[in-house]
């Protein structure tokens, strides 16, 4: 049975779904109950935004909060999960992997490969990812390339409540490492949910919208800026399709390929920084596979590189645009 | 002659003790050649001279207890049950070795023997151990988790966060410091505040002691003591084992940082093996030559590890590309 919930929702109702089904899952992170030790209650925060509020009271000790020692409790999260647990450990904002990175790409990225396959490391790593929130440079970046890049990583960026459960339940069951990003600017969306548990496969884009002239690649916040810039150029006769890649490793590049093979146009929207990101990766996969179906350059919509700036002014200017998005589309159309 | 034995061992245990100390060092030291004739790529960090303090540690574990261990991993292994002769494939490069010939010398593991692997991030074993220890804890049985680091690694944030995160959680947990006085070529008192691991332990509320990781009595006893207090909830230790290191940091190391004459006052006069030999006869516990058969059956394996590694099968191309995740 569905009901409208929020992101944010979402993803508290993924993890205790998931704690309520396997007892091996726990919870690792820096307030995600809040008041540990302190006078007041417990549970006073449930997560500096209040995303995990209300798990404490039915999981009890399975969360634990943490010191501010990202590197102890991101590796205890990996460790435990090569012995056994299926740990989550929540991060806050991805901006912090610069802290506890070695254990991430160095320690659970490569223990089934550097162990010649005998370790399984069945952890999620989830944080907050993007800008909007104007939290400026050290708190809104969109590292997501980063993880990409590494073999035995998985990288998800969800962009619809639904998509947020579905994607979370498949981190928690997987039996490889999962950097799972939430958009902050997206906590409050709300759609449609089906209360009872369910998983979506990695590696499956969504063709979030259908169309004929035009095709836009892009996830998370993107994807709904994307929408928006769609809803404009159908008003001038350009009709353009929507990927939203969800899941960034694995990459389902089928789908895109598909895509583009029947528009012969491609925008790659990123809120990445511009340089090696998903959008170039995209396109480079494209001109390499599918070069002789395109009948325009390739078009690319992303940040400048510059760190996000504090200023709401500028934060607004940093972040890719409906209007942006529209511009490029319509470059890719000679303006039609 | 068990009657006589004054050891808290038994004299199979002791001798098996004494077999698992030699088997280190014949592996080590054969190594050690090998790697000179060119035959071994990589490179390797040997544990030869340190073995008390492995082998003293690995006699109160099974395998539901955990180690992380550093890139100096192959004592660590033996000590804890991993084949010898998978682990010499491993550091040939050779399918059927310990990790398949994917993580070499650097990152050899057993997980089925609870060793978590050696590492080539030094101190990175100290927040996984917190999570072993943690998962232990959960399951409730009884089990512990132990990180290994050197002098070296003793100074990175990721030690110095893990003390406290197994402080605060109280987890079953174990931190050895292998103090061999040289973090690479960089001495200990050149790198490190603290005179005493005792009191960094004591900065994070742990207890902590120190031992001379030479005698293996020493480190099987003190070791006892704090593994029983993790197993029964006492929560975590420190443990500091002043050793010594026969080999440089790597193969190939000239050791020029070290004094004149100092690495023969080490082999005469500071080696765990022959402490231990020289225990165990004057106790009448075994003969000379009871030791010496054990040292000819050893030699005789390590013999037989090489030989087979030769001869184990390269990985192939189809290799190259498994093992990254579980499903993708």
């Amino acid at each position: 049975m569905a009901r409208r919930i929020s992101l944010k929702t979402a993803v508290n109702e993924a993890i205790d779904q998931a704690m309520q089904l396997d007892p091996t899952v726990i919870m690792l992170g820096e307030d995600i109950v809040g008041g540990a030790g302190a006078p007041g209650e417990m549970d006073a925060w449930g997560g500096v935004l209040g995303v995990t509020k209300g798990l404490y009271a039915k999981h009890g000790d399975r969360l634990l909060d943490t010191p501010l020692s990202e590197s102890a409790y991101v590796g205890a999260a990996i460790g435990a999960a090569c012995c056994g647990m299926r740990p989550i450990a929540e991060l806050m904002f991805i901006d912090f992997m610069g802290v506890c990175f070695d254990q991430i790409f160095n320690q659970a990225a490569k223990f089934r490969y550097m162990f010649g396959g005998k370790a399984e490391t069945p952890v999620v790593i989830r944080c907050m990812v993007g800008a909007g929130f104007r939290a400026a440079a050290q708190h809104s970046q969109m590292l997501t390339p980063l993880f990409t890049h590494i073999p035995g990583l998985k990288v998800v960026c969800p962009s619809t409540p639904y998509d947020t459960k579905g994607l979370l339940m498949q981190s928690i069951r997987d039996n490889d490492p999962v950097i799972f990003c939430e958009h902050k600017n997206l906590y409050a969306l709300e759609g449609d949910v089906p209360e009872a548990p369910y998983a979506i496969p990695f590696g499956e884009a969504n063709v979030v919208r259908e169309g004929r002239d035009v095709t836009i690649v892009t996830y998370g916040l993107m994807v709904h800026r994307s929408l928006e810039a769609a809803a404009t150029l159908a008003k001038e006769g350009i009709d353009v399709e929507i990927v939203d890649l969800r899941t960034l490793s694995p990459l389902d590049i089928d789908t895109v390929l598909e895509s583009v093979t029947r528009t012969g146009r491609l925008v790659c929207v990123d809120e990445a920084s511009p340089r090696c990101n998903i959008a170039t990766d995209i396109a480079a996969q494209v001109a390499m596979h599918a070069f002789k179906a395109l009948k325009a350059q390739i078009e690319q919509v992303a940040p400048p590189h510059t760190p996000v700036p504090f200023s709401p002014t500028l934060e607004d200017l940093y972040i890719p645009s409906a209007a942006q998005i529209a511009q490029a589309v319509r470059r890719t159309t000679g303006g039609k | 002659m068990a009657a006589n034995n004054p050891f808290p061992l038994s004299r199979d245990a002791l001798l098996g003790c004494y077999r698992r100390m030699r088997t280190i060092r014949e592996f080590e030291d054969r190594l050690h050649i090998d790697f000179g004739r060119g035959d071994i790529p990589g490179f390797v960090h040997l544990y030869a001279g340190e073995e008390a303090a492995a082998v003293g540690i690995m006699s109160h574990l099974g395998d539901g207890d955990r180690i992380a261990s550093t890139h100096r991993g192959h004592g660590h292994c033996i000590a804890k049950g991993v084949d010898v002769g998978a682990m010499m494939k491993e550091i040939y490069g050779r399918k059927g070795g310990s990790c398949e010939g994917k993580g070499g010398s650097m990152h050899i593991a057993d997980l089925s023997k609870g060793m978590m692997g050696a590492n080539g991030i030094l101190g990175a074993g100290a927040p996984l151990v917190c999570g072993a220890a943690l998962a232990a804890k959960f399951r409730g049985k009884g089990e512990i988790a132990i990180c290994f680091v050197g002098d070296g690694a003793s100074n990175q944030g990721t030690f110095l966060e893990s003390l406290n995160l197994a402080a605060i959680w109280n987890l079953p947990a174990l931190f050895v410091v292998e103090n061999n006085g040289y973090a690479e070529s960089t001495s200990r008192d050149y790198a490190t505040a603290v005179n005493s691991y005792v009191d960094r332990a004591s900065g994070f509320g742990l207890p902590g002691v120190v031992v001379d990781g030479t005698d293996f009595f020493a480190v099987h006893e003190a070791a006892g003591e704090i593994i029983r207090r993790a197993r029964e909830g006492g929560g975590p230790s420190l443990l500091e084992c002043k050793m010594v290191r026969f080999h440089g940091h790597f193969e190939g190391d000239a050791q020029t940082y070290r004094a004149n004459g100092e690495l023969e006052d080490l082999r005469a006069n500071h080696d765990c093996l022959k402490k231990l030999a020289a225990q165990l006869t004057s106790a009448g516990v075994a003969s000379a030559a009871e030791l010496a058969d054990i040292d000819r059956q050893v030699l005789a394996l390590i013999e037989q590890a090489v030989v087979d590694a030769k001869a184990a099968p390269l990985p192939s191309a189809a290799d190259l590309l498994t093992d990254v995740y579980v499903k993708y």
